[in-house]
């Protein structure tokens, strides 16, 4: 096992060097201008020019620059390891910031993942128990009216809903869980809700497909056979079944989100990771781009692994003998 | 006289589906004393497996219509409310079925399966369930019950899973087994074993078993009494040692037709023409008779009821077969070999 776990996690390093890889040759090959332009004040001269681009790192050539970042990733910076450089717009230190915007996002996605959970797996069991029933059709229409609602959307209704004309919760912006939980909880709600309502209606229709395809299974027959009491039937032998496949799913659908929760944290004025890679992307600002992705291809490869590990904790027959 | 453990009583059993009822069980009837073997023989489709499951009334998802009785002890299980049912499996009824890898829970330990089963009908500590489920390993011959009773359905092999479902359907010492096609998933050689078993358990249990098979071969050394089904319908029934010196019915010819024989003159098994009837739309008449070699106008004018030839021996056929049953079977009946 932690043989497994050590190969996986030399994996993820190589992915990382790929990702970033490709990221570096999309922002040096699209024709989008040269970066240095921006930061070099009005009609620079050659001088200043070449000035501004030794200070950002762009006085090399794309093969060199890239070593360079790998070498200063692996090894650090002047800010420390890992060395993540400095944004070029604000020319502050990457890391920092990086920390303190993962800890929304994260906030972010995890509470929304719990409450798509808690929302889709029961409406998704209930709706297997009694298919085509008004319950199972009901779940089925709202849930595509889920799906198919733009995000944005969605959240600027909530907001002039439940803040502007209810005034029941806050409206954008975030409160630290150390400053003030009420007040962290009240902001954190509504975006919570606006990223789970779409992955809460696709669960729920997974989780109604499982159960379904488990509850026809032979060894269900001999659970009834034995005379178990139903609810025992459904949670330790149907449930317990149909879940397995779910882990894998939320471990990427997470990870997928760290680095993809651009619209709700706009929407919401949340100072996430995904506000701020949109921000590295429209302003050329590579070193933000590069952080944010590296967060994201590392929450990717950490957390499919976490998903194997649990899959096998889960299910016998995939455990190593 | 007490009533028998097990009587079925005019059994229909029809699913519905788009193109009209399906008749998986037509009118059929049987019977089980206590401490006996009952052996339903039929091929795939012919309505053994329908029947019984019909029994523990785990049909209940495929919405059946049925008809007919079903008595336990005299009490008609096919009226009684869900939770009065839920007593009958496990602590009176006991059930095991083909494949034992998919009838076993793949995400639990064997020994919890069993286990959860006693603590599903008897107020008994977690710890005494568990020391009850090896102890029942122990007593259908598992080796090492107490470590086996750790491991998961996919470490085992398939005459072990087979024990462990038998260990499981008999934990609450129930009065009727039944025993759907327990060794079809299994070699010739644990299927002697498992059979061998099953056996056990009766004499010693006292228990009523029906073996369900789609071989005569495999019920002629353990029934006492022997139904052959045919398009959900017993074309024949009776004694065991009867069914195979004198079978009366030209299905049941077919079958033993199909059983090779050892030092027989001909070498070439015979298959049984055709393949049965739509369950939806069956023939009029004798189910068989479009397969019959001996039908005649009468055959598919009235469906033949099931008629007592003496002993208990029982036909569905309106063959005025002169000679019935000294026809040359292929298989030795079982108990002439001593007396021969």
């Amino acid at each position: 096992m932690g043989r497994y776990i050590l190969r996986r996690l030399m994996w993820t390093v190589v992915v990382v060097i790929i990702v970033t890889l490709i990221t570096f040759v999309i922002f040096y090959v699209l024709p989008s201008g040269d970066p240095a332009l921006r930061f070099a004040g009005k009609e620079p001269t050659a001088q200043v020019l070449a000035q501004v681009r030794t200070d950002l790192g762009l006085n090399h050539s794309v093969a060199v620059e890239y070593l360079l970042y790998l070498k200063r990733l692996f090894l650090g910076d002047r800010y420390g390891w890992p060395g993540l450089g400095f944004s070029y717009s604000s020319g502050a230190a990457i890391a920092p910031q990086l920390w303190q915007r993962a800890q929304i996002t994260i906030q972010l996605v995890l509470g929304a993942a719990v409450l798509w959970m808690l929302i889709g797996i029961p409406v998704g069991v209930y709706s297997a128990l009694r298919p085509r029933s008004r319950f199972d059709r009901a779940s089925l229409f709202v849930g595509l009216v889920f799906i198919s609602t733009p995000v944005f959307w969605l959240g600027l209704l909530m907001l002039w809903l439940f803040s502007s004309t209810l005034g029941w919760l806050q409206g954008t912006g975030y409160v630290a869980f150390t400053t003030d939980p009420v007040q962290w909880a009240a902001h954190m709600l509504m975006p919570w809700i606006t990223l789970s309502l779409a992955f809460a209606a696709i669960y729920a229709r997974i989780v109604r497909s499982n159960m379904l395809d488990t509850l026809g299974e032979d060894y269900i027959r001999t659970a009834r056979a034995k005379g178990l009491p139903e609810r025992r039937i459904v949670t330790r032998h149907a449930l317990r079944a149909s879940l397995v496949p779910i882990v894998t799913l939320l471990a990427v659908d997470i990870a997928t989100l760290v680095g993809g929760t651009v619209i709700v944290e706009t929407v919401f004025n949340l100072q996430g990771l995904g506000s701020w890679v949109l921000y590295g992307a429209l302003n050329q600002d590579l070193p933000v781009t590069l952080a944010v992705t590296l967060v994201a291809t590392v929450a990717v490869c950490l957390l499919s692994l976490v998903a194997d590990i649990l899959y096998a904790y889960m299910d016998p027959r995939v455990r190593p003998e | 006289m007490s009533p028998p453990l097990l009587e079925i009583d005019d059994l229909t059993v029809h699913f519905p589906s788009a193109a009209g009822p399906v008749r998986a069980v037509d009118g059929l009837s049987l019977s089980l004393e206590r401490g006996q073997t009952l052996g339903v023989v039929g091929e795939s489709g012919s309505g053994k497996t329908v029947t019984f499951l019909a029994a523990m009334r785990l049909l209940e998802r495929s919405r059946p219509e049925i008809h007919g009785r079903i008595l336990l002890d005299g009490v008609d299980v096919l009226t009684l409310p869900a939770r009065e049912m839920r007593e009958i499996r496990g602590p009176r009824i006991g059930m095991i079925f083909q494949d034992p890898l998919s009838a076993l829970h793949p995400l639990l330990r064997v020994g919890d399966q069993i286990a959860e089963t006693v603590r599903a009908h008897r107020d008994v500590g977690r710890r005494d369930a568990w020391a009850q489920s090896v102890a029942a390993l122990a007593q259908v011959g598992i080796p090492n019950a107490d470590e086996r009773a750790r491991q998961y359905p996919h470490q085992l092999s398939g005459g072990m899973r087979q024990r462990v479902m038998i260990a499981m359907a008999l934990i609450l010492e129930p009065d009727l087994l039944i025993a759907d096609a327990p060794t079809t998933a299994l070699d010739t050689t644990v299927e002697a074993q498992i059979l061998g078993i099953i056996d056990d358990l009766r004499t010693r249990l006292g228990i009523g078993v029906v073996l369900v098979s789609h071989s005569l071969a495999t019920v002629a050394d353990v029934a006492d009494t022997v139904a052959v089904m045919y398009a959900g319908r017993a074309v024949e029934r009776g004694p065991c040692q009867a069914v195979f010196a004198h079978p009366s019915h030209p299905y049941t010819w077919g079958l033993l037709d199909t059983v090779p024989a050892l030092g027989a003159e001909r070498s070439r098994l015979v298959p049984i023409p055709g393949s049965p009837p739509s369950l939806i739309d069956p023939p009029p008449g004798c189910r068989f008779a479009p397969r019959c070699a001996y039908r005649f106008d009468a055959c598919t004018r009235h469906l033949p009821e099931l008629v007592e030839r003496g002993g208990g021996h029982a036909d569905a056929c309106v063959l005025p077969v002169p000679g019935r049953g000294a026809r040359r079977n292929r298989l030795e009946p079982p108990g002439e070999e001593a007396a021969a």
